[in-house]
């Protein structure tokens, strides 16, 4: 489920990119904060043992299909959620670079969907929350199993609508939908019991392993919504402004273009710019976010590929803040999951 | 030269598990010896030097090296007067190229540019690996890892040289080339192996440790050649002390 | 080790009935597993003659490489971000990029077959979500004599050229680089420095571990008779074990870091600066990416020609 570069926009991978740059700083900033200089080079041992492991591809039953440990619960089990998410993001560093698995472009939003949702969701608001009672067989599994498919889930939503944004696919959103999410249950399913076998087996044969990496390390909800908030802003503003300045030259993906070469449609040299204006046709507004139908097929003037850069589009912005408003309201998701999940763990607990 | 002298004063060390590593062990090692430290598997030799190198505190006693106590806060100081080889080289060559790992110690002590490179060289001329400096630690050979390995101690001149195993893994051609190496060494050297013969060739003195007690220290002419003392230890007589396997002749007492 | 490997999840005492449930399916996934790693036990030897290929590659000594590393890490993202930045409907315009990693792999002497396998591996993902658009995109958009192409054809084309452009780029940014030199460039961003070390200790350590879970598998494979599938729970012991070495790894090798005065922190020692030709090499390509991106020079040529042959 790792996103290709050829599927992404520059706006969605420059967008992710922040966010995901914003999420590293911030966990560097904390595990520097409680630096504990052995863990680097267990980070990077860990980080090794989880790419190993994700080589193994597990066939799901019964679909003679098959899917990969993504590793970002374990590595949050093992190293705790900030040194875990940036462990994460050097095994999808290294794969985007040696199997180009992704792509450097998407490396943001393959860190964010498959370290984020782990680290940062799965692993400390369900995963730590059903443990808290204290460590059971049966516990750990469903705990394991219940946050690794949470965190696929939550995952390969986001490669979904990361996707749509882009507007590279023709996929409906709900198609699309319909062939992630069930496939990813599955894949959720066998992560966590993967991950659950080899924190079961770990902590049988040294439990302190597992003990030392939970307690301590519990994010405070007021630095969540802090951090959540911050990613919001800085995903808006960067998506804004980044399509404010691709404006010039129409942005291949929320503003498409028919451009391909008709050679018997030319009919000069000295016209190649108006006839390529000609050929524009602007493609509905969004697209793929079905409202396709209510926009007619409209031509680009000719004259705007000569626009001064970097001219501003309020048609381009548009993207930019449509693309801000999906992580607002994924991030809304996510904020409202939170607090539910939290209010829960308190009346648990209290 | 006070600062070479190594004392181990009544050192205990008890694992995690409450199992025992070390009950009571007390040496003193001066200047330009070369001491060997044998015995059988799990009877302490890697705790003890562990211990030595500061990786580890004792539950009881103390280390002191160069008359400083080995304790957190002296780390610093002991590190650059103690270098530590690792039974696999691999744990120890964790670079993307021989020479960024020879050369991560003097950059840590945040040496200009020309000294790190010159200390790096120099090591690398030591062990005569120069050749090999920007090659990927996997692309090694047992005995080349071995020698980057050792070159990584030796960018940060350490006054005492502490290894774990050194010929272990190694083909018998590496093997004698490591020794000759470091015979060649004039730093204070502390060798923990089995590999008796090795002990035999480098080492003037050998301390033997049975279920993390010393049993017997001396020198190691008098010590290899005691075969009541080689058998209760759990070892074997070095092959170049032993019969001829063919013709069951003696060999020459040296 | 051998308490270890005798470590079963279990356990002696018979599990509570809800448990039972839990182990039934954790076991039929645990023979899903195994036979998943048998599988793929050679594909893991593969990929790793794959890192080491590229590595070795890396160390050539061609004009490519000796261009400073953060010349040629932001060419490329540059590049990627020029290919992606074209319209979903253009297959034309992009072509042009091509020259870009053609121009690169014949100065660096790469070999093209190893490149192109690694391209065919991971191209189903981008290439499967493609192929929808030809059924969900059908009207015309382009008639050429009595031939009818849709857009959703149109655009699948662009998907597959602008996967096949991007994949070329990072594959040559990684092969004409090398990881270290590409830490370094990462420094010289500010990337923070703790970051740059875990990314090298992982990848250093990716080698070793692969070659350990190979012959892991190699010795388990050997043990263990197909037909009769897997002792239930081992799997979670097969790979605990290799967890807890990895663990114990992890400490000799802190041990090995902080005896050589490792405190935290990481200091690269490439810190050459860029020369006037690494600046030329970054702003030539830049301009020519910026070229082909405002102008269709496929379509340009093809207007010049049919203009001539009118």
């Amino acid at each position: 489920m790792h996103m290709a570069d050829a599927l992404i926009s520059p706006v969605v991978g420059g967008a992710m990119w922040v966010v995901t740059a914003g999420v590293a700083a911030y966990s560097i900033g904390k595990i520097k904060n409680d630096l504990d200089d052995k863990k680097i080079p267990l980070m990077g041992v860990m980080g090794a043992f989880v790419f190993t492991a994700q080589m193994i591809n597990f066939a799901i039953p019964a679909t003679g299909s098959s899917g990969h440990l993504g590793g970002g619960l374990l590595l949050s089990i093992i190293l705790g959620p900030y040194a875990g998410f940036l462990t994460m993001a050097s095994i999808l560093a290294i794969q985007a670079l040696f199997f180009a698995d992704g792509g450097l472009l998407a490396l943001g939003c393959n860190i964010f969907n498959l370290g984020f949702f782990t680290c940062f969701i799965a692993y400390p608001l369900i995963y730590k929350q059903i443990m808290r009672k204290g460590y059971s067989q049966s516990r750990m599994f469903s705990a394991a199993i219940l946050a690794a498919v949470i965190g696929l889930q939550l995952g390969s939503l986001s490669v979904v609508l990361e996707t749509l944004f882009s507007g590279k696919t023709e996929l409906p959103f709900s198609t699309f939908l319909l062939l992630m999410q069930p496939i990813h249950l599955a894949i959720g399913v066998v992560e966590g019991l993967i991950t659950a076998a080899v924190v079961g087996f770990v902590w049988k044969v040294c439990t302190e392993i597992i003990e030392k990496a939970s307690p301590g390390e519990a994010l405070g909800s007021i630095s969540m919504k802090k951090v959540l908030s911050g990613l919001i802003v800085v995903a808006l503003f960067t998506g804004a402004i980044l399509s404010w300045f691709t404006s010039s030259y129409p942005d291949g993906l929320e503003w498409s273009m028919f451009k391909t070469a008709g050679v018997d449609e030319l009919e000069s040299v000295g016209r190649v710019h108006e006839t390529l204006g000609d050929m524009q046709e602007k493609i509905a507004f969004l697209p793929d976010y079905g409202f396709k139908a209510s926009e007619s097929w409209d031509k680009i003037e000719s004259g705007q590929q000569e626009e001064a850069w970097p001219a501003v589009s309020t048609g381009t912005s548009i993207s930019g803040v449509v693309g801000g408003l999906m992580t607002l309201i994924l991030a809304g998701i996510i904020g409202m999951g939170i607090r539910v999940i939290k209010r829960r763990g308190n009346a648990g607990t209290a | 030269m006070i600062h070479h002298i190594i004392e181990v004063k009544n050192l205990h060390y008890i694992y995690p598990d409450e199992r025992k590593a070390l009950n009571s062990v007390s040496f003193r090692i001066v200047h330009g010896d070369s001491v060997g430290i044998v015995g059988a598997n799990g009877a302490g030799k890697t705790t003890l030097l562990m211990l030595l190198a500061g990786a580890f505190f004792p539950s009881q006693g103390e280390v002191i090296v160069g008359g400083v106590p080995v304790v957190k806060k002296n780390l610093p100081l002991i590190r650059q007067k103690i270098g530590m080889l690792f039974q696999n080289p691999d744990d120890q060559l964790f670079m993307t190229t021989v020479y960024d790992d020879v050369a991560f110690g003097p950059r840590n002590y945040k040496l200009d540019g020309q000294e790190v490179e010159k200390r790096v060289s120099q090591a690398l001329a030591m062990v005569g690996i120069e050749h090999l400096q920007n090659r990927a630690p996997y692309k090694l050979s047992g005995g080349e890892k071995r020698a980057a390995a050792i070159a990584t101690i030796l960018s940060m001149t350490p006054d005492i040289l502490v290894m774990d195993e050194p010929s272990a893994a190694l083909d018998p051609r590496s093997r004698r080339g490591l020794i000759t190496l470091l015979n060649g060494f004039a730093h204070t050297k502390i060798i923990a192996s089995h590999d008796l013969d090795l002990v035999f060739e480098l080492c003037d003195r050998t301390i033997v440790l049975k279920d993390g007690e010393v049993i017997s220290d001396g020198p190691t002419a008098t010590i290899l050649t005691d075969m009541a003392l080689i058998e209760q230890s759990g070892l074997e007589a070095p092959l170049s002390l032993q019969n001829c396997p063919v013709c069951r002749a003696r060999k020459e007492s040296l | 080790m051998q308490v270890l490997l005798k470590g079963k999840l279990g356990g002696a005492k018979a599990p509570p009935q809800i448990f039972r449930e839990q182990i039934a399916v954790f076991r039929r996934s645990g023979y899903v597993f195994l036979w998943g790693l048998v599988l793929h036990m050679k594909d893991i030897m593969k990929s790793l003659y794959n890192i080491r290929l590229l590595d070795e590659l890396a160390e050539k000594q061609t004009v490519v490489h000796s261009i400073h590393p953060l010349a040629k890490l932001l060419t490329t993202m540059i590049y990627l971000i020029v290919v992606v930045s074209f319209g979903k409907y253009e297959v034309a315009g992009l072509l042009p990029l091509i020259f870009y990693p053609v121009i690169i792999i014949a100065l660096a002497e790469i070999p093209l077959l190893p490149i192109l396998k690694r391209m065919l591996l991971v191209a189903p993902f981008a290439l499967g979500i493609g192929a929808f658009n030809p059924i969900f995109d059908n009207a015309t958009m382009f008639v050429l004599g009595g031939f009818r192409l849709s857009g959703g054809w149109v655009s699948f084309f662009s998907i597959t050229i602008k996967l096949f452009l991007a994949l070329m780029g990072t594959l040559t940014l990684i092969v004409t680089t090398g990881m270290d030199r590409l830490a370094a460039a990462l420094r010289m961003l500010r990337v923070p420095r703790i970051f740059v070390l875990q990314l090298l200790l992982t990848y250093r350590y990716i080698s070793l571990l692969m070659e350990e879970v190979a012959r892991t598998m190699q010795a388990y494979s050997l043990r263990a008779p197909f037909h009769h599938g897997v002792q239930p729970g081992v799997w979670g012991s097969l790979a605990g074990n290799l967890f807890l070495r990895t663990l114990q790894r992890a400490q000799s090798v802190y041990q090995a870091m902080v005896q050589r005065g490792f405190i935290g922190e990481y200091n690269t020692g490439y810190d050459s600066r860029m020369t006037i030709n690494d600046t030329l090499y970054l702003c030539g390509w830049v301009v020519f990416f910026l070229t082909v991106r405002f102008y269709n020079i496929p379509v340009f040529i093809g207007s010049l020609v049919t203009g001539v042959g009118k």
